[in-house]
């Protein structure tokens, strides 16, 4: 399957996959974030039950502590 | 962008009403950009007061030292231009307050310092306030990387500014270069949202005629 994350294309075996497990192979580390799938927000509770599919487009924003 | 007079661009943008989420070096910066553009009511909530540490990157003065920021940020944006409004909220801001607090405002400018915070208006704001973009502020420690500082279009409802990895601490402070430029594409973008509904009604008025 292939997405789009941050406008750039991955590809991932399978059919669908678990933002959680999305995260986890991309060894994304940052504890913060927000995620929005085909511009919905994804809560963090939702990251496991959430599966993303062929030709989805995935946000992700990085958030630092500062300001 | 249509070429226009300052004096229109600052009548223009008198019509709207900005929340500003933090006084701090985002949140005190930005609100001073948006004053000085004419943006004519900006809703401000902070908890804080002011201490000599900030005065690294926030717009206050030596001698607004323990005062509550919200009282200082009105009273310094009052001598630029006392005809703007200026709503404060002195509270810390969580999930209920969020959607009262900023309740009419056409754009809102997350300026909050923890990455928790952050994370949580964002989720309150898009999923409950619907149709309000959003302005975020993320990563500005330290000094120079010029080039890593950008301004990212989500979507229609939510901007991310900063180069989302320079995180603050103590050891890695933020400074006011760094902070006033972020601060200040926050508020950039905050005028570009507000001009381009100028230019719709403009594009409106027109089909309606035609």
């Amino acid at each position: 399957m292939k997405i789009k994350l941050n406008n750039t294309d991955e590809n991932f075996e399978g059919e669908t996959i678990s933002v959680s497990r999305m995260l986890e192979l991309k060894k994304y580390s940052f504890k913060l974030r927000i995620i929005k799938v085909n511009g919905i927000l994804i809560q963090r509770e939702k990251y496991d039950t959430t599966l993303l599919c062929d030709g989805d487009d995935v946000q992700l924003i990085y958030l630092m502590s500062g300001g | 962008m249509i070429p226009m007079r300052f004096d229109e661009i600052k009548r223009h943008l008198s019509g709207f009403r900005v929340g500003i989420a933090g006084a701090g070096g985002l949140g005190s910066n930005c609100a001073v950009a948006l004053a000085r553009s004419g943006v004519g009511t900006l809703v401000i909530a902070d908890f804080d007061k002011v201490e000599a540490k900030n005065l690294n990157r926030q717009y206050y003065f030596a001698d607004q030292s323990g005062i509550l920021k919200t009282i200082a940020l009105r009273e310094n944006i009052s001598r630029i231009d006392i005809d703007i409004k200026v709503i404060t909220h002195t509270e810390m801001l969580d999930r209920t307050s969020i959607p009262v607090v900023f309740s009419g405002c056409d754009v809102i400018v997350e300026a909050l310092d923890r990455a928790e915070m952050k994370e949580m208006i964002v989720e309150v704001v898009q999923l409950q306030m619907p149709g309000i973009p959003l302005i975020v502020g993320s990563g500005m420690a330290g000094w120079g990387r010029n080039d890593l500082l950008k301004s990212r279009k989500v979507d229609k409802n939510l901007y991310v500014c900063g180069d989302e990895s320079s995180e603050s601490d103590d050891d890695f402070p933020p400074m006011a270069a760094r902070v006033g430029i972020v601060a200040s594409m926050q508020a950039n973008i905050v005028i570009e949202i507000l001009m381009n509904k100028m230019t719709d009604n403009l594009s409106l008025n027109y089909e309606n005629k035609a």
